[in-house]
C-alpha cells in the first residue's frame, strides 16, 4: 500500500545532510550551458526543477553526477561538506547521489540482476575493492524480488539485459527499480515521466513516493504535474538560459504547469536573452 | 588455415560398419624413456620421430611426404606476420615425468593466474609443463568405463595409429590433406599427440568429452593431431584445451583437427585457448558434415603472439548444417587473426558464423571468414554476423569477409559492426557505483555473453574470470 508521507517535512528538520550546488557553471565542448546555478537540497525534501527545453536542467543533473562530457568551469557541488567535483562518478554514487536518466544506456549481454548486484554492493559498501565479495546471491535475489513485486515489475525483468530493447516505459521503470535498490541520500530524477502514458506516470509517481520514505532528498525535473502528485514539492526552482531565476513553493510549480514560461521570460529579460543566444548557438551547430 | 581462403574439397566417404567394432578400451600408454630430438627440421628428424613412436611404414611415409610438401610451399602471404626460423624449433620432445622442468621455473604470473582460476594442484603442474601426466584416472575412471561399454573409442592419436590402424588409414588426413596449407603439411610431418574419438552409430554421449579424461601425456603438445569420427545418428560434444594459460617454452603451436560428422549425426567442438604471449598459434580445423548432420565449432582465442585459426565446416550433403561461434581477445603485442569458413557443397545446406572480437591495449584482432556456395548447392542459406569491440585508441580491428557464390538460388547474409566502449555506457554504469574497471569488464563480458552462454558451465565461469583478469589494468 502506498501511503502519503505527511510527516516528511517534520522528519527532515532533524536531518542536516545537504546537497549544495553553488554558482555552478558548466560547458560542453567549450560551449557554456549552465551559467551559474545554485540550490540547496536537504534530506527529506522534494524540489521540483522546471524550465523550458534547453534551459540546462539535465545539464545540472549530469554535472552533479560527473558525466565526463560536462565540464564544470566554476562553482561547487558539496554533499554534506564533501566536494563532489573531486570524485569520479562511481565515488559520487557511493557517497549517496543517484540520477535517474532521461535516456538510460543499453548494456547488451549484461543482465539487470548482475548489474544491480554489483551496483547495490558497491553503494552499500563504499570501500569495497574490485574482486571482493558481492552481496550473497540468495539474499540479493530475495530483496530484488521483493522490490520488483512492490513496484509491480515483472520478475522476468531481472533476467533481461540492461535497457537492451526496452520500451521507453520499461527504461523508466528500470531506473525506478535502481532507485529503490540503491536507496541514495539524494536523487535527481530527470523526466522520469517522459514517454509514459497517464497510468504509468501515476504508478511512477506513487512508486517514487513509496521508495523515498522520509529520508531521501529528491530533485524532480519534469514537465508534468502528475509526477508531483504524490511528490508535492517543498521548493520549486525555475531555470532559464542556464540560470535558476526563481525559487518558490509548490504554488510556483502549479502556476508554471498552468500558464507556461512566458511570465518568467518577461520578468527575467537577461536570462531570456541568454536562452535565445544558446538556442542560436545550437541552431548554428546543427547547420554547420 | 589454407593456402587460399577458398579451397575445393570433394572427398566423400562413409564409415565401414565392420570397422566400428568395440575394441578393448585402454587409456594407459606405456612409459617410455626420455627423448628429445635435436633442433631443426629435416628427413632425419622426421624419421626419428616416427621411429621413436614405433609407427608403421605408412605413417612414416606420410610424414616424409608431408615434409616435402611443407618445404615446397611458400609462407602464406595473408594473415599475420610470422617471424620464425623453422630450424630453430624443437619438433619433438617426449614428455615424461623425469624430464620436466621444475615448478620453480614457471613464471610467477602464470602461477598466480592458476591460483586465481582455482585450478587444482595436479592440473596446475600439468598445464605448466612440469608434470607430463595428469592424474585423471582416479577422477574419471568410471566415465571411461561407461564410454567403453558403448563402444566409444577415445584415446590419443599415437595410440590410435597402433590400435585402430584400419580406421586411421581410412580417415586420417582425408579432411585436411598435407598439401592443404604449409602448416597442415608441417603438422603432418611432425605431429604428436592429440585426440582420436570414434562414436558408433546412434550413440549419444550426454556429457562433454574432455581431453583430461585420458591420462596421456601428449594431449596438448605443440603439433597435436586430432581426428573425430561421429558415425550415423551419433552425438558428441568434445571440449579441448582449457582456459588456464598454456605455458610452454616453445614458440610454435600448429595443430590439425579433422572431424567427420556422418548422416544425421551431431558434433560440437569447443576450444578455449589462452596461450602465453610468445606463441605462434597456427591451427587448421575442418569438419565435413554429411546428410542432415550438424557440426558446431565454438572457438575462443586469448593470448598468443599471433593466432591464425579459421574453423571450417564443409557441408557435403543435403540438409547439413554448420555453425561457428568465435571469440577473440587481443591485448598488447597480440594479433588474433581468427574467423571461420562455411562451404556449401550440396543443396539445402545451412550455415551460420557468429564472431566477436575484443581489442585492447594496442592489440589487434581480425575477422577473416569465407562463405562459399558451390554450383548446384541450391537453396542454401548462410548468415554471418561479426562484431568487434575496441577498448582504446591504440587497438585495432579489421574485417576480411570473403564470399564466393557459384549458384543463384541462395540466401547469404552478412552483418558487421565495430564499436568502441562508449563513454556513455561507462558513465551509466559508474553512476551506479561501479568502478571504471568493473564497468569495462561488465561491458566486455556482456559483449561476449551470447557465446559464453553456449559453453559448458565451468568453462563459462572460467571465461568470465579470464576476461576479468585480462581487463585488469586496462583502464585508469
Amino acid at each position: 500500500m502506498i501511503a502519503p508521507n505527511t510527516n516528511r517535512t517534520n522528519e527532515s528538520m532533524s536531518n542536516t545532510e545537504t546537497l549544495k550546488i553553488t554558482d555552478l557553471h558548466v560547458a560542453v565542448e567549450g560551449k557554456p550551458i549552465l551559467c551559474g546555478a545554485s540550490l540547496t537540497l536537504r534530506r527529506g525534501e522534494t524540489h521540483a526543477l522546471m524550465g523550458p527545453n534547453g534551459s540546462g536542467k539535465s545539464t545540472l543533473g549530469l554535472a552533479v553526477m560527473g558525466h565526463p562530457a560536462y565540464e564544470v568551469t566554476s562553482g561547487s557541488v558539496e554533499l554534506d561538506g564533501v566536494d563532489l567535483l573531486e570524485l569520479d562518478p562511481d565515488e559520487r554514487a557511493r557517497a549517496g547521489v543517484f540520477m535517474a536518466f532521461q535516456r538510460p544506456m543499453a548494456i547488451p549481454g549484461v543482465k539487470m540482476a548482475d548489474f544491480l548486484r554489483h551496483a547495490t554492493t558497491n553503494v552499500r559498501q563504499p570501500d569495497r575493492k574490485e574482486g571482493e565479495e558481492l552481496i550473497p546471491m540468495r539474499e540479493f535475489r530475495k530483496e530484488l524480488r521483493g522490490k520488483m513485486e512492490q513496484l509491480k515489475i515483472d520478475p522476468e525483468f531481472a533476467r533481461r539485459y540492461v535497457n537492451d530493447g526496452f520500451s521507453g516505459g520499461e527504461m523508466k521503470r528500470a531506473e525506478i527499480l535502481q532507485l529503490a535498490m540503491l536507496q541514495p541520500k539524494f536523487a535527481i530524477l530527470d523526466e522520469t515521466d517522459s514517454g509514459l502514458d497517464a497510468d504509468a506516470v501515476k504508478l511512477a509517481s506513487a512508486s517514487i513516493a513509496e521508495i523515498r520514505g522520509g529520508e531521501m532528498g529528491i530533485l524532480i525535473i519534469t514537465h508534468h504535474e502528475r509526477l508531483l502528485e504524490h511528490n508535492r514539492p517543498d521548493v520549486t526552482h525555475v531555470m532559464l538560459g542556464g540560470r535558476i531565476v526563481e525559487t518558490g513553493g509548490p504554488e510556483l510549480a502549479e502556476e508554471l504547469h498552468r500558464d507556461g514560461f512566458d511570465r518568467v521570460r518577461a520578468d527575467h529579460p537577461k536570462a531570456a536573452a541568454q536562452e535565445a543566444e544558446l538556442e542560436k548557438l545550437q541552431k548554428e551547430e546543427a547547420v554547420g | 588455415m589454407e593456402d587460399d581462403m577458398a579451397t575445393d574439397i570433394t572427398a566423400k566417404d562413409t564409415f565401414d560398419p565392420a570397422i566400428a567394432e568395440v575394441n578393448k578400451y585402454d587409456f594407459r600408454t606405456e612409459t617410455q624413456g626420455v627423448f628429445k630430438a635435436r633442433k631443426g627440421l629435416d628427413r632425419e628428424i622426421v624419421g626419428q620421430i616416427s621411429e621413436m613412436k614405433g609407427e608403421p611404414a605408412w605413417m612414416r611415409e606420410f610424414r616424409l611426404e608431408s615434409l616435402e610438401i611443407f618445404e615446397s610451399k611458400p609462407m602464406p602471404k595473408w594473415g599475420g606476420e610470422i617471424n620464425l626460423n623453422f630450424q630453430d624449433v624443437y619438433y619433438y620432445l617426449k614428455p615424461t615425468d623425469e624430464q620436466g622442468r621444475s615448478w620453480d621455473d614457471v613464471p610467477a604470473e602464470i602461477k598466480e593466474t592458476f591460483d586465481r582460476l582455482g585450478i587444482p594442484e595436479a592440473e596446475k603442474k600439468y598445464l605448466a609443463g612440469v608434470k607430463a601426466q595428469f592424474e585423471s584416472e582416479v577422477v574419471y575412471g568410471s566415465l571411461q568405463e561407461d564410454l567403453a561399454k558403448q563402444g566409444v573409442l577415445f584415446t590419443d592419436t599415437d595410440t590410435a595409429v597402433r590400435e585402430y590402424p584400419d580406421l586411421m588409414r581410412e580417415h586420417f588426413a582425408t579432411v585436411i590433406p598435407p598439401h592443404d596449407n604449409k602448416f597442415a603439411a608441417l603438422n603432418s610431418a611432425v605431429w604428436s599427440g592429440g585426440s582420436f574419438i570414434y562414436v558408433p552409430p546412434g550413440v549419444s554421449i550426454d556429457f562433454p568429452l574432455q581431453a583430461y579424461f585420458r591420462i596421456n601425456a601428449e594431449s596438448m603438445g605443440q603439433f597435436e593431431r586430432t581426428l573425430i569420427l561421429v558415425d550415423e545418428g551419433a552425438q558428441v560434444h568434445y571440449v579441448e584445451g582449457c582456459t588456464a594459460p598454456m605455458y610452454t617454452t616453445e614458440s610454435l603451436h600448429s595443430a590439425v583437427v579433422e572431424v567427420k560428422v556422418m548422416k544425421g549425426a551431431r558434433c560440437r567442438y569447443t576450444t578455449i585457448q589462452n596461450w602465453a604471449n610468445n606463441i605462434y598459434n597456427l591451427v587448421t580445423k575442418r569438419a565435413l558434415a554429411y546428410q542432415d548432420a550438424v557440426m558446431e565449432w565454438v572457438d575462443g582465442n586469448l593470448g598468443s603472439q599471433l593466432t591464425m585459426k579459421y574453423p571450417a565446416v564443409y557441408m557435403m550433403e543435403p540438409g547439413a548444417r554448420g555453425e561457428i561461434l568465435s571469440i577473440a581477445f587481443a591485448s598488447k603485442g597480440q594479433h588474433q587473426d581468427a574467423g571461420a569458413k562455411l562451404v556449401h557443397c550440396a543443396p539445402h545446406t545451412t550455415g551460420q558464423i557468429i564472431s566477436k572480437s575484443i581489442s585492447k591495449n594496442g592489440g589487434r584482432s581480425s575477422y577473416r571468414g569465407l562463405v562459399k556456395v558451390e554450383e548446384g548447392a541450391k537453396q542454401s542459406k548462410s548468415n554471418v554476423v561479426c562484431d568487434a569491440l575496441i577498448l582504446d585508441q591504440e587497438s585495432r580491428s579489421d574485417t576480411y569477409p570473403y564470399i564466393e557464390i557459384d549458384e543463384q538460388d541462395v540466401t547469404i547474409g552478412h552483418e558487421a559492426s565495430v564499436s568502441r566502449i562508449g563513454e556513455e555506457q561507462l558513465f551509466y554504469l559508474m553512476s551506479r557505483g561501479l568502478s571504471e574497471a568493473e564497468a569495462s569488464t561488465m561491458i566486455v563480458n556482456g559483449f561476449i555473453e551470447p557465446l559464453v552462454k553456449e559453453l559448458p558451465m565451468e568453462y563459462a565461469v572460467e571465461m568470465n574470470r579470464l576476461i576479468e583478469l585480462q581487463m585488469e589494468g586496462s583502464v585508469g
